[in-house]
C-alpha cells in the first residue's frame, strides 16, 4: 500500500519508538522565540546542560516587542527583560538570533520560509502553535510546549504519538475577491474549531495547486485553528521555485539533490487517509467570524446563526453576548472602529502587496483606526522598495514595524474593550487582541474594504469585476 | 516533578465547551520568564471585572465549590499552544482537568506537568456537572495507577485512557528529558544516517 506524504516525512525521522507507541522524533529545524522559551534554557542551565544542536536552532523576538520605534529601549519593564533573557540564552548557548534591529528580524512563522531555512521533506516544531504555517513546504510542522522546546533543546527531539491522518481537498476556481483567508475560515467553518483533533492534514486539489506559495502558508497557518495538530501541502514546482536562491536554501548541487528528494514527497495514490473532506471552491464566498473562536464564521453576506441553527446554546449565548450581536444578525453594514492587518496569518509582502492596489486612490474612513504590521523586517523593506508605504500613507494607513503585534496583545499593541476589529490574524478568542475587544476574522481584502467603508462591507461590491 | 499519587477531592464545574488558552491565561501575563506565580492570573478576565474586582458571577470566586479537580466543556485547551496555561491551572491547584475532549497540545504540556486530563464519555461529563450542582462537596477519587474515575457517593466508577509512558512517568516523577538524554547514542547514530543537503 503507498504512503501518504505525511507518513513519508515522519518515518523517515523516527528515532525509535516506545512502548505504546509514542515515537521519538527527529527535528530538523527549531525555530525559538522569546515568550515560549526562557523557562526551557532554564531547565537546561539547571542540569548543566548544553543546546544539543546548535546549528538547528534559530530565534528571533516577535511576540513581545513594539511595532513602533524599534529602535528605542522597549518601554515596558517585563518585555523588555523577556526579549533581553532570549538575546542572553542565545548568546550563552550558542544560538542564532534575529532580534530587533537585525534585517532578518520578524515574526517566526514568516523568516523561517523567507530565508529559505523552511524546506520540504523537514520536520519543524516552535514554541508556537502557528508552526503549522511551514507546513505549506511539504515539511512536517507542528507547535510544542515549552516543556518540548526544553527536549528539542537538549535532544533534538520531541517524543510525540503519530497523529491520524486527513486530506482536505478544494476543486475547482476560486470566486473573485475570495482569498486563501476565505477558503480556511470556510473549511474551519464546517468542520469546527475541534474537526482536526487528532490530526495531521494534507491540503490537496486543483484550488489549493492554483494558490501562491504565500496563500498556501496562510491556509496551513490555520490548520490548529480547527485543532489540528498541522497542515501541510505536497511541494511542487512553486515551491522549488520560492525556496530556490534564499539565503539559507541549499545552493548548486546540493540543491539538485535536494530536488530530487523534495520530487519523491508527495501521497501515493493508493494510500488511505483516516478521514477525507472535499469542498468545491466555487461555494466558497469571502468569510467573516462572528464569535469567539474561529470556526464560528460566516459567508460575509450570511447572519449569525439563529438559536434553531446550534448546538449549544450556553456557549452561543456567552459568545455573541461577549461579541456583542443578536442571534440572526447580519454583519454587513456593521459599524467597525478598527482594522489590523498582519499576523503570521496575512503579514506577508503578497498581503501588502494585495492591500495596496486596493487602496490605490481610496482613503480609510475617518473613525477607523488602523494597525498595519509587516510580517518581518524584509517584508518591511520590500514593501518600501515598491512604494507601498506611500500609497499606504495616502489611504491613512501607517506601515509600523514588524512582530506579532495586535494578533495577541502582548505588546502595546490591543484593541480598546468593546470595540470591533476587522482582523487578519488567526483567532477571536475574548480578550485575544486586548480584554473586551470584539474580533471579526476575516482576508486581507475584506479588512482593507472595512477600512474604507467603516463598515462591514462585502468586498465584491468593492471591486471593478 | 512530584509522584502523581492517587487522590479524592472535590471539583469545580466550568461547563463552557472550547475553552481557549487565551482564557486560561490571557497572552498579557505570558512576560514571566519561569514557571511560577501563573496561577494568580489564571482565567484572569472570567475572574475580575474592569477595575479588579472579583467576578462575583464567576465560579473560582463563588466559595461554595473548590477542590483539584476542574470539569469542563468539550475541547478545553484549544488554541494557543502555551504550557503557561497548564502551569496556570497546576499553580492554582488543580491537579486534573476532566472534560470529554481535549485539545491535543493541551493535552501533552498538562501531561508534562502533573495535571492529569481525564476523557470521560459526553453523558458521563453531564453527570458530574449535574452531581456537582446537587452537590458542591461531592466528592470524586483520581486513580491513575488503575486508570479509574470515580464518584465516591454512588461508587460509579469509569476507566480512563492514559499514554503508557506518560503514566509511568507521572507514577514515577520522570520527565522527558531525562529519557532524552539517556538514549542520546541512539540519536546520534540516527543522525549519522540521515541525509542532509
Amino acid at each position: 500500500m503507498g504512503k501518504t506524504l505525511f507518513d513519508k516525512i515522519w518515518d523517515n525521522h523516527v528515532v525509535s519508538t516506545l512502548k505504546g507507541g509514542t515515537d521519538v522524533l527527529y527535528i530538523d529545524k527549531h525555530f525559538i522565540h522569546e515568550v515560549t522559551s526562557p523557562q526551557a534554557f532554564d531547565g537546561l542551565r539547571k542540569r548543566n546542560i548544553q543546546v544539543f544542536r546548535q546549528d538547528k536552532t534559530v530565534a528571533t523576538a516577535d511576540h513581545n516587542v513594539p511595532t513602533i520605534n524599534q529602535h528605542l529601549p522597549i518601554k515596558d519593564d517585563l518585555s523588555r527583560f523577556q526579549v533581553q533573557k532570549l538575546t542572553d540564552n542565545c548568546k550563552e548557548f550558542g544560538v542564532t538570533l534575529y532580534g530587533l534591529g537585525h534585517d532578518f528580524q520578524g515574526i517566526v512563522h514568516v523568516i523561517g520560509p523567507e530565508l529559505g531555512i523552511t524546506q520540504p521533506g523537514m520536520t519543524i516544531v516552535c514554541g508556537d502553535s502557528h508552526t503549522s504555517t511551514h507546513g505549506a513546504f511539504g515539511a512536517i510542522a507542528f507547535g510544542i510546549g515549552t516543556s518540548q522546546v526544553e527536549q528539542v533543546l537538549c535532544s533534538q527531539c520531541v517524543l510525540q504519538t503519530k497523529p491520524k491522518r486527513m486530506r482536505i481537498s478544494i476543486e475547482g476556481e476560486l470566486n473573485p475577491g475570495v482569498l486563501s483567508k476565505d477558503i480556511i475560515l470556510y473549511i474551519i467553518s464546517k468542520l469546527t474549531a475541534s474537526g482536526g483533533t487528532g490530526y495531521f492534514v494534507e491540503y490537496a486539489g486543483s484550488t489549493i495547486r492554483s494558490l501562491s506559495m504565500e496563500a498556501r502558508m496562510t491556509v496551513c497557518n490555520m490548520s490548529i485553528e480547527m485543532g489540528a495538530r498541522g497542515g501541510m501541502i505536497a511541494p511542487d514546482e512553486k515551491t522549488f521555485n520560492y525556496v530556490r536562491g534564499r539565503k539559507f536554501a541549499p545552493k548548486e548541487k546540493e540543491f539538485d539533490q535536494a530536488l530530487k528528494y523534495w520530487k519523491t514527497l508527495y501521497t501515493d495514490k493508493d494510500a488511505i487517509f483516516d478521514k477525507e473532506y472535499t469542498f468545491s471552491a466555487a461555494d466558497i464566498a469571502p468569510m467573516i467570524t462572528y464569535g469567539t473562536n474561529p470556526g464560528m464564521g460566516v459567508e460575509i453576506t450570511g447572519h449569525v446563526p439563529t438559536l434553531e441553527e446550534i448546538e449549544n446554546p450556553k456557549t452561543f449565548n456567552k459568545s455573541l453576548d461577549y461579541m456583542g450581536l443578536e442571534a440572526g444578525e447580519s454583519l454587513l453594514g456593521k459599524k467597525i472602529n478598527h482594522v489590523f492587518i498582519g499576523s503570521c496569518t496575512n503579514a506577508r509582502i503578497e498581503d501588502l502587496r494585495m492591500v495596496a492596489d486596493y487602496l490605490k486612490g481610496k482613503q480609510k474612513a475617518d473613525h477607523v483606526q488602523v494597525m498595519l504590521i509587516p510580517g518581518s523586517k524584509q517584508v518591511e523593506q520590500q514593501a518600501i522598495s515598491e512604494g507601498l508605504d506611500k500609497v499606504f500613507a495616502e489611504a491613512g494607513f501607517v506601515l509600523r514595524e514588524p512582530g506579532c503585534s495586535a494578533c495577541l496583545g502582548m505588546n502595546e499593541d490591543k484593541i480598546p474593550s468593546g470595540e470591533y476589529c476587522v482582523s487578519t490574524s488567526n483567532r477571536n478568542f475574548e480578550g485575544r487582541q486586548g480584554p473586551g475587544a470584539r474580533t471579526l476574522l476575516a482576508s486581507p481584502l475584506t479588512a482593507a474594504a472595512c477600512a474604507v467603508a467603516g463598515k462591514i462591507v462585502d468586498i465584491r461590491e468593492t471591486l471593478d469585476l | 516533578m512530584k509522584k502523581y499519587e492517587s487522590f479524592v477531592s472535590s471539583a469545580v464545574p466550568l461547563p463552557i465547551q472550547e475553552i481557549d488558552t487565551d482564557q486560561i491565561i490571557p497572552a498579557r501575563f505570558l512576560k514571566a520568564t519561569t514557571r511560577e506565580g501563573f496561577g494568580e492570573n489564571l482565567f484572569r478576565d472570567w475572574r475580575y471585572l474592569p477595575g479588579n474586582v472579583p467576578n462575583p458571577d464567576f465560579i473560582l470566586n463563588d466559595t461554595v465549590y473548590g477542590g483539584e479537580i476542574l470539569v469542563a466543556g468539550k475541547n478545553f485547551g484549544c488554541g494557543s499552544s502555551r504550557e503557561h496555561a497548564a502551569w496556570a491551572l497546576y499553580d492554582f491547584g488543580f491537579k486534573a482537568v476532566i472534560s470529554s475532549f481535549f485539545a491535543d497540545i493541551f493535552k501533552g504540556n498538562a501531561l508534562n506537568n502533573g495535571l492529569l486530563p481525564i476523557t470521560v464519555s459526553p453523558k458521563l461529563l453531564d453527570e458530574i456537572f449535574e452531581k456537582i450542582e446537587t452537590n458542591p462537596k461531592s466528592q470524586f477519587k483520581v486513580d491513575l495507577e488503575n486508570q479509574k474515575f470515580t464518584i465516591l457517593d454512588t461508587g460509579k466508577s469509569t476507566s480512563f485512557e492514559v499514554d503508557p509512558y506518560k503514566k509511568m512517568c507521572l507514577l514515577n516523577g520522570y520527565d522527558d528529558i531525562d529519557y532524552l538524554l539517556s538514549i542520546q547514542d541512539s540519536i546520534e547514530a540516527f543522525e549519522a544516517n540521515q541525509v542532509t543537503f
